[in-house]
Formats: structure tokens, sequence, C-alpha cells
């Protein structure tokens, strides 16, 4: 048992704190190291990232002049479906998955993440459910075109994809459910001792909420679908008012899921501008407490609003009230973080590095996304709104200028963290100014588009609507493109740079700054002190 | 170098293709699934079934080693106890989404189409006028033909029993646990996995009642469609769970388990208990009312 220098040394002491990463290409099969899945996670949801913007070019290029130029309806639909689902569970989830993975454990001074093996697995299903998905794109009868929100009776009249479908959906679900699992695992057992709930960092807060909503909405999500796949092929009739069940039930089961899934998107966003505010502010989060509890209330409250979604559906007079009320009512603790952030950059000594520009462009666009949602989630002025491109603005400024941008600023604020060399300021602030001027010609325009009545999901459109659908397509070609100086800066600063510190930036609070920059393979395999918990609490600046 | 080091440290394991794997498995079996649902051939399903129940058992061969071999502190352990904990809880919202459709379709879609509240919808008088707001149910246009509905009395009666019974027994093996009576322990177990059996039969002879004599199919509307499936994956849940409890049983015989580190037994036990609640709420709201 003292013998050190065996090979199986770790074995024999059932632990195993020394190992490096294994070499060569099996590294990234066999991995369960949490730094490595992390970068896993973010490749793969960059990639997804793409893909899923190459479909929002095709349709930006359709809808470029009204009639069909490049594409047939039914592709063009095909695009809108696939995109959505793509950006969703492709891009967006898994990229966060990744920040959790790489940073949750060095937030609270854990050694890895609780499950490290069901890590792997979470992630692997990922590229398996993707590949299941976008290979239905060349089966007879095409990809799915029925939309992402898959709505009986059209859904069903999907071709040969439909089961692959239905199974790739499993397989996200199953992936999500796993990385939630772990998360919470992890936040509630491997904090290092003195790491109190309080003394978390506010990303942490916003994840581990994230994970308890994806354990209440994907099982809900595999249920639905479970029950849209035996209605189409073993008789059942859920969905279809002959056998006395209804399209509409699976409505409400959709946005049971759909619903707490737009939180799950938006939750660990407010999280990271949370952390990067504070940090180029140089002054510790306003109202961190309250920063938590609005974080729960909103997870509460949006698994009880799911119904905005179909105010035009049918539904009691006393379902669309119940419904628009609460809806509205989420305003308050978004309110509350909009307020926070605010005010924690109220006399601040601002810098405005990339991270704090995407992160300030976040607040001021999502919040612009917010307030549409305000006037969507008024039941009458919905009844106008409903299906046009107002709603498509509205949840593109959330996804987009929100996720999408946290996502960016992350990536910036984090990268020399994760490389140990600092990032190409100059293309990063060139990115940033050449996103946010085209993301809102790209998608500004679509509220007035949508206030005029142009209809979602459609390929061609009455000449009226010409100028704004070419400035928006103009503002989206730019805005994809710009993309691409990302993966430049990124690529350039894997390769090289000016070498980063252990702490990057100047006002960063929080324990990963303590370890080199990029940290060693394990990390924290013995625990923080408490005095350095306590040195780096959010509240304790 | 000691043992008490040892256990202040969190085990993270190696490397492992097992986790992919895994993935490579499912993803035969739902490809398999996909193209056989499409008129194709089953011969890749049954691969990725095999392949996948191959490689859960490699993974749950290594963990379980693991375990006897002392590598999980107290800490993995409350890991364990947790994820087993929030994974029911996913769960339960699975369920969920089933009992969600029984109660829309029974307050709300068959009330709709059979003219409950006809002053304010005319799905009734405009398409269905002749239907009648009844529960069961095949639909208006007699999804599935004339049926019999499947009342509590017998056999959903004497499993509701067996599940209790089958409880009680898991509790009476987990005392034996506790107070380090291995026979109990063992005993109480295998009448358990014998009960969660016979349960699964009368299930299937409750399906084979249901398809021959009572004309009650999955194809029998909405309420053939909400028996089935809920029934149905509660039974498949059964089935896991008795697996589980069996494996538990085995490793009990080869002397595993002991009174500080038993998470298997006890995460089987949670599953079961799950199981019985989940089946509670079924006996009541399909079979009863």
């Amino acid at each position: 048992m003292a013998t050190v220098d065996t090979a199986d040394h770790h074995d024999n002491h059932g632990h195993d704190d020394h190992h490096g990463p294994e070499p060569g290409i099996m590294r990234w099969f066999k991995t369960t190291n949490h730094k490595d899945l992390g970068t896993l996670y973010l490749i793969f949801g960059l990639t997804m990232f793409f893909i899923g913007g190459a479909m929002a070019m095709i349709i930006r290029l359709e809808l470029f002049q009204p009639g069909i130029q490049f594409v047939d309806p039914y592709f063009f639909n095909q695009m809108t479906t696939m995109h959505a689902i793509v950006m969703i569970f492709g891009g967006v989830m898994p990229a966060f998955t990744g920040l959790a993975n790489w940073m949750i454990p060095m937030m609270i001074g854990a050694s890895d993440m609780a499950l490290p093996r069901i890590n792997n697995w979470g992630f692997w299903l990922l590229p398996a459910a993707f590949l299941l998905f976008l290979s239905t794109l060349f089966m007879s009868g095409g990809g799915p075109a029925g939309g992402w929100t898959l709505y009986p009776p059209l859904v069903l009249q999907t071709g040969d994809a439909f089961p692959f479908v239905i199974f790739s959906i499993h397989m996200m679900g199953i992936s999500s459910i796993l990385g939630a699992i772990n998360v919470i695992a992890t936040v509630i057992n491997l904090r290092a001792p003195g790491m109190t709930l309080m003394r978390m960092p506010i990303f942490v807060w916003t994840w581990l909420i994230t994970a308890f909503l994806l354990l209440l909405a994907m099982p809900v999500l595999a249920g639905a679908v479970t029950m849209l796949l035996t209605d189409r092929f073993f008789d059942t009739t859920f969905f279809s008012a002959a056998g006395g069940g209804d399209p509409v039930m699976f409505q409400h089961i959709f946005w049971f899921f759909g619903h707490p899934e737009v939180y799950i998107i938006i939750l660990p966003a407010f999280g990271i501008v949370s952390q990067i505010i504070p940090t180029f502010s140089r002054k510790p989060l306003f109202g961190y407490a309250s920063m938590v509890y609005a974080t729960a209330s909103i997870a509460f409250l949006s698994a009880i609003v799911w119904a905005h979604h179909m105010f035009t559906v049918g539904m009691p007079l006393a379902g669309e009230l119940y419904f628009m009320f609460a809806t509205v009512m989420i305003a308050v603790p978004t309110g509350v973080k909009v307020f926070n952030w605010t005010a924690t950059m109220w006399r601040g000594s601002i810098t405005f590095e990339a991270p704090m520009l995407w992160s300030i462009a976040f607040v001021i666009l999502f919040t612009c996304g917010g307030f549409s949602g305000l006037m969507l989630g008024i039941g009458p002025a919905d009844f106008q709104y409903h299906d046009t491109y107002f709603v498509v603005a509205h949840f593109h400024y959330v996804l987009v200028t929100g996720a999408v941008f946290s996502l960016m600023a992350a990536g910036y604020y984090w990268m020399p963290k994760w490389t140990g060399h600092m990032y190409n300021e100059k293309i990063a602030k060139a990115h940033f100014w050449i996103s946010t001027i085209s993301v809102n010609v790209l998608f500004f325009p679509q509220h007035f588009l949508g206030l005029a009545g142009m209809p979602r999901r459609i390929p061609d459109y009455n000449p009226q609507f010409a100028e704004f659908n070419m400035i928006s397509s103009i503002g989206g070609f730019v805005f994809g493109i710009s993309q691409l100086l990302f993966v430049w800066c990124l690529i350039k600063c894997i390769r090289g740079g000016d070498k980063a510190t252990s702490q990057v930036w100047e006002g960063a609070q929080g324990l990963e700054w303590e370890l080199d920059s990029p940290p060693a393979y394990h990390t924290f395999e013995t625990p923080p002190s408490e005095e350095l918990i306590i040195k780096h609490a959010p509240t304790a600046h | 170098m000691s043992v008490k080091s040892d256990s202040s440290i969190y085990y993270v394991p190696h490397g492992s293709m097992i986790p992919t794997l895994a993935t490579i498995a499912l993803l035969f079996l739902m490809y398999g699934l996909s193209s056989w649902m499409n008129g194709g051939t089953n011969v890749v399903f049954y691969l990725g079934l095999v392949a996948l129940i191959a490689v859960v058992w490699r993974w749950f061969s290594v963990v379980i080693n693991e375990s006897v071999s002392g590598k999980y502190n107290a800490q993995v352990d409350r890991t364990f106890r947790q994820s087993m904990a929030w994974f029911i809880f996913s769960e339960v919202f699975f369920f969920a989404a089933f009992f969600g459709a029984l109660f829309y379709a029974r307050h709300y879609s068959v009330g709709w189409i059979g003219g409950l509240s006809a002053e304010k919808y005319h799905t009734h008088e405009l398409l269905y006028p002749t239907f009648e707001a009844i529960w069961p149910t095949n639909g208006p246009e007699n999804m599935g033909g004339d049926f019999k509905a499947m009342g509590p009395w017998p056999l959903p009666t004497i499993n509701t029993l067996i599940l209790l019974t089958s409880g009680v027994t898991l509790t009476w093996a987990h005392w034996g646990m506790a107070k380090g009576d291995r026979v109990q322990l063992s005993k109480g177990l295998l009448v358990t996995v014998i009960l969660g059996f016979i349960f699964l039969c009368c299930q299937a002879y409750e399906y084979y009642e249901a398809y021959a004599h009572l004309g009650l199919t999955l194809g029998t509307g909405i309420y053939g469609s909400t028996f089935f499936m809920m029934t149905g994956f509660h039974g498949l849940h059964v089935l896991l769970g008795t697996v589980m409890l069996l494996v538990v049983y085995l490793r009990v015989l080869k002397g595993h388990f002991s009174h500080e580190n038993h998470f298997a037994f006890e995460a089987a036990a949670w599953y079961w208990h799950f199981v019985d609640v989940v089946w509670l709420l079924l006996y009541l709201f399909v079979y009863i009312i």
C-alpha cells in the first residue's frame, strides 16, 4: 500500500488525483475531467451555432425579397424548424452546460464535477442526438417542417424523419437531465468547507436553479413527444378529437416544458452578466441576496405561466386572465435584476473591455426584449401580435441579444483563464460593435413587420413588407459573417498572445482567479481555505 | 497514505470508454427503433439493445467494484443519494405529463366535444352533435370499436395489495439491514422481488383480458390511450425496479453491503416506493374514479 511509484498507485488509494490527460485523441472520448468536458461542450455549442446560423442565413436569403427565389417553401419550413431546435438544444444549452462544467468546480473550490463518468455520457449523447437529428434532412420527406413546437396534427405529417426527430429529442433530454443532476449534486455536495450557499458566486446560483427547472421541464417534453409518437404509430388519440383527445392538449403539455425552457436558457445568462458587470465596475454586485431571490422567483413563476403562448388558441376566460397576470408578474423580479445591474455600475470605476461591452449590450437589449415580452403578455394585445414577426423579434431579442450575447461575454471573460493567453482586444471589439449594430438592423425592423401583420414561418410575403425584410436580411448576413471574428479571435488566443496572469482582470473576484491561467488539469484537490473563500465572497469587497 | 487521508478525498475516476460506448449503443438503439417504426428492419434495434445492456452491465460492475474496494467516501455516498433522489424527481414529472393528459381529457376535451359548455364552445354542435360526454370514452368516432372499461375489481385491486405488501416486505428487509440481520434482509428482498414479478404477471394477464375479451386496446380512443400508456409506463418502471431489487438481492447473497455502505439498496428501495405511489394514483384515477 505504501509504495508510491507503482503504475496503479491511484487505484490502490481509492482516489485519483494526480493523473494527467490521456494521450492522443482518445482523451476526448474517455475523459472524466470537468475542464475537458467543458471544452467539448463549448466547442460543440459553437459548431451547432454555426450550423443553426447557416440555416438562418438560408431563411433570411429567401426573405430578402418577396416571392419564391431560392428554396422551395417546404424546405424553408424545414429550415425554420431545424434552426430553432439546433440553436436551442444544440447551441445555447450545451454552451451553458460547458460553462457550468468549466467554472462551477473552480468557483466553489471542488476538485471536479460530482459524477464525472455521467458527465462524459451527458456530453457524448449530444453529438449522437444531433447526428440523428440532422440526418433527417437527407431522408425521404425531408427533415421536420412543422415548427420546433411540434404541434399536432401538422407534425404527424412529417415523413420518415418523424421517429428520428422524436428519439433525438429523447437523447437531448437524457443529456440535459444527466447534466442537471450533476450540477445539483456538485453544488449541494462538493462545495469547499466554508463555501456557504450565500457565499457562492451568482453564476453558480443561477445554474443551480436552472438545473431544477431542467428536471421538471425535460421529462414533460419527453412525455409529450412520446404521445406524439404513439399517436402516429400505435393508434392512440391523445391529440385527436375523433377519439376524445384534443390537439390543444399537446400545446398545454408542450408549453409546460416550453416556458421553463425559456428560463433555462436565460437564467445562466443572468448569472454570467452578474459576474462580469461587478468585475469591470470594480464594485461588488449590488443586492447579491436579492439577485438570488429574484432568480428563484423567476424560476417559480416560469413554471406556472405556460399558456400565455396559447392566448389565441382557445381557453376559458379565467385561464386567459390568470395566465396574463402571472406572466406580467415576472417583470417584477426581472426588474429587480436590471435595477441591480444598473446600480452595480452606478459610480463604479468602469472600463469597457469586450466582456463588459457584451454585458452592457445584454442589459439594454435584453430589457428591450423583455418589454416586447410584456406587450405580448397582455392577452388582448397578443390577439393582434400572435404568430407575427413581432413574436420573432421578441424572442430573438431575448435569445440572441440575451443568451447569445451573454455567451460571447462569457467567452471573452474566461478565455484568458482557459487558454492562458489574452485574446486580441481589437478583434473582440470589432466583433462586438459589428454584431451589436447588425443584430439590431436584423431584428428591430421585425417589430414593425409584425405590427403591420406579417406572419411568421412564411417563405413569401406581401410586397408591402419588402423594405423592412431587405433591411433585416442585410443585418442578418452581416451578423452571421461577423461571428467568424469570434472564431478567429478564439483560434488566435489558443495559439498564443500575451500571457494571462491568474487574476486576468483587475477587478475580478472569485476563486477561479486564484488559479493559474490556464489552470492545472486538476484543481482544488485540496479545498481552498475559508479565509480565501471569504476574501472572494461576492458580498465581501 | 493511510485510509483516513484517502477518505477525505473525493473519488474522481480515471478516463473511461464506458460512457462513450453507452452513447454508441443508445444511438444504435434509437436509430434502429426509428427505422423499425418506419417499416424497416428491427435488427439494428436489437443490436443496440443488447449492446446497451452489456455496457450498462459493465458500467455497474465497475461501480460496484469501486464501491466494494472502498473508494467511495461518505461524500461520494451523499452525491449518489442526492442524484438518485433528483432522478426520481424527474421521473415524477415524466408521469405528470401523462396524468396531465388524463385530467385534461376528462375535465376539458371530452366535455367540450360532448357539449357540456355548449354556450361557449361549438365543437359539439358543429362537429359531433350526437356525442355524449361520458367517461370512459373512445371519442365521437368510436375509435377502436365497442369496448368495456377495465374496472378496479378484481385484478387491479389484487395488484394494489401486492404492491402495498411489497412495500412492507421491503421495509422489513431494510430493518434487517439496520440491525445487521442478513437473513431477514435477503428474505425480505427475495419476497419483494417475487411480489414484483407476480404484479407484472397480473398486469400482463390484465392486458390479455383487455385485448381478448373487453375490446379494449391502445387504439380505444382517449380512454385506451391513457389507460395503456399510463399503466404501461408504470409497468416498465416496476420491471426496472424489480431488476434493481434482484441485483441488490444477488449482491446481498455475495456478502455486499454493510450498515454504513448500502446506497444501492436504498436507491432501489426509494425507486420501489416511488413506483408504489404512482400505482396508488393510477389505481385511484385510472381504475376507480
